[in-house]
């Protein structure tokens, strides 16, 4: 009996196993399938170009793929210093008594849902940036800062136990030849958790290229190449979002397809990621 | 020459009272041995020498322990007094750096820039540590690709390079094979006539070896400290006979 439990307990693992891969599987076929066919439908000259005006048969989604590129970049550029500065804090140099305040606050961070931040993004940042500038807040600085605070639980909760898992020997070493804590952490601990760190950052940037909600809430939605960085701009998730609604036919299948192109942005983050992670495995 | 003077140290670790009123002289320019049974407290005295023991939670130290007559428990720099007394650890612990870098380290950190200077301090400390042959064709590479035995020889150069005075090692050659362990000996043996040389061991044979002097530890006490060929051919204390003629340890 017990025998018999524990195979069929066994078929109940597999399935599940199989259910995810599927997911993913299934995923994959459904939108290569629908997206490519439409890319050449639409000619890829159209489709890589840089008019999106779906009423008159023009589906250029090439301002939306800068657009994403741009607020992802931005993105890094404020939110990983900070991330991974937070995280050599956390792991080298917090009291406990202040971590056991700031690990918590770090963990809901990344709970909060993302239609919050962008209500957050609303209300204080955008006014914040159109006081400071006289134009209308929304565009690529503000998305680029909410999408900086967005992804900092992401690196930090990738890159803390990237600095813990560097082995106390390296550390007490640089301590022994006379070096300062400061300089034992920053010289020798965090180069030591590089490719750790390179995974959180490579987690964020996959976190900041597929959010949707919070930057349709702030970016400005212009459908034209992304100018400076107070002009409003569109991103691939936000072009899907705002017209999936009421589009039909091979205006509905040209968001298909820019699914297919966010689709294909993820999978080379992912393959970097594990590139990433492989590296750290044999170091 | 007396280098460093220990004077009535205690430590207590929380509750723990791991050194028990400990005094020594540790003469200049020559190998002193820490020998005794696991826990006796020779490696807690190893590394009040360079107050590593600072990082332990609930560690706290009273009496002296004086480095060319300063007490270095007193208003010494720690940086500094880390960089005169300088540590090998049990483990071979090269960063994951390159081999120069490695021995570039502790230069780097007390100042030195310039990268001809940086290279001649380099080499001079790989051939002290008997190792320049075997990397200078690969200084830029890695580290760890290292063996074992070269690891532990790129250690101690790392730590001669900041030029130190005494040199603590802490069983050093005990996860090594026999080989690398007699190259590290004779090394010790070379280095003494520039360093002090102060060495924790489980190893009797080695003490016998290579040491000068040689202080026997139990419970926290140090039962005797002596010549070494004396403490093993006529020890004072019957306890340190009965661990030398290893019925006990």
């Amino acid at each position: 009996m017990a025998k018999f439990r524990e195979t069929a307990m066994r078929y109940v693992f597999l399935l599940s196993a199989v259910l995810c891969i599927a997911c993913v599987g299934v995923i994959c076929v459904y939108l290569l399938g629908s997206g490519i066919p439409t890319m050449f439908e639409i000619g890829l000259d159209n489709f890589f170009g840089t008019t999106w005006k779906p009423g008159s048969g023009s589906y250029g989604i090439f301002p939306f793929i800068v657009g994403s590129i741009y607020v992802t970049a931005g993105a890094i550029l404020i939110g990983v210093p900070i991330g991974v500065l937070c995280a050599v804090y956390l792991a080298w140099f917090c009291p406990q008594k202040l971590y056991k305040v700031l690990n918590p606050a770090v963990r809901l961070m990344a709970g909060i849902p993302s239609i919050i931040y962008g209500f957050f993004g609303l209300t204080v940042l955008v006014p914040m940036i159109q006081s400071m500038t006289g134009t209308s807040g929304k565009g690529l600085l503000t998305a680029s800062l909410l999408l900086g605070i967005m992804i900092l639980p992401t690196i930090i909760g990738t890159a803390e136990p990237a600095l813990r898992a560097v082995p106390r020997p390296y550390y007490d070493g640089a301590l022994a030849l006379g070096a300062t804590h400061e300089r034992s952490v920053f010289s020798v601990v965090v180069p030591a958790a590089s490719s750790g760190l390179m995974s959180g950052v490579i987690l964020g940037i996959g976190r900041a290229i597929g959010e949707t909600m919070a930057v349709i809430m702030i970016a400005g939605n212009q459908t034209r190449m992304p100018g400076g960085l107070f002009d409003g701009l569109r991103t691939m998730t936000s072009n899907i979002v705002m017209e999936m609604g009421y589009s039909t036919g091979l205006h509905r299948q040209a968001l298909v397809a820019t699914g297919v192109v966010l689709f294909v942005f993820i999978l080379l983050i992912n393959l970097l990621f594990s590139l990433a992670k492989k590296k750290e495995g044999t170091e | 020459m007396i280098k460093m003077t220990i004077e009535e140290l205690h430590l207590h670790y929380g509750e723990f009272h791991a050194l028990k009123g400990i005094h020594m002289n540790i003469p200049a320019n020559e190998v002193t041995a820490l020998i005794g049974p696991s826990g006796c407290g020779k490696s807690t005295l190893l590394k009040s020498l360079n107050r590593m023991n600072d990082l332990v939670e609930g560690c706290r130290i009273t009496g002296s322990v004086r480095l060319d007559g300063q007490d270095i428990y007193g208003n010494m720099d720690v940086n500094d007094l880390r960089r005169r007394v300088g540590m090998v650890f049990q483990k071979p612990n090269p960063f994951p750096m390159s081999v120069f870098d490695n021995v570039a380290y502790g230069p780097r950190t007390h100042g030195t820039r310039n990268k001809r200077k940086l290279e001649e301090i380099v080499e001079k400390a790989l051939r002290q540590a008997a190792i320049w042959d075997e990397v200078k064709d690969r200084l830029h590479k890695s580290a760890m690709g290292l063996s074992g035995g070269q690891q532990q020889r790129l250690c101690i150069a790392r730590a001669l390079a900041v030029e130190p005075e005494v040199l603590l090692m802490d069983e050093s050659t005990s996860a090594l094979d026999p080989i690398s362990t007699g190259r590290i000996e004779d090394l010790i043996l070379e280095l003494k006539k520039q360093y002090t040389i102060v060495m924790v061991t489980h190893n009797m044979q080695q003490a016998l070896r290579i040491s000068d002097n040689t202080a026997f530890f139990l419970l926290g006490d140090m039962v005797e400290m002596d010549k070494t060929q004396k403490l093993f051919t006529m020890p004072g204390d019957k306890r340190t006979e009965d661990y030398i003629t290893g019925r006990f340890g």
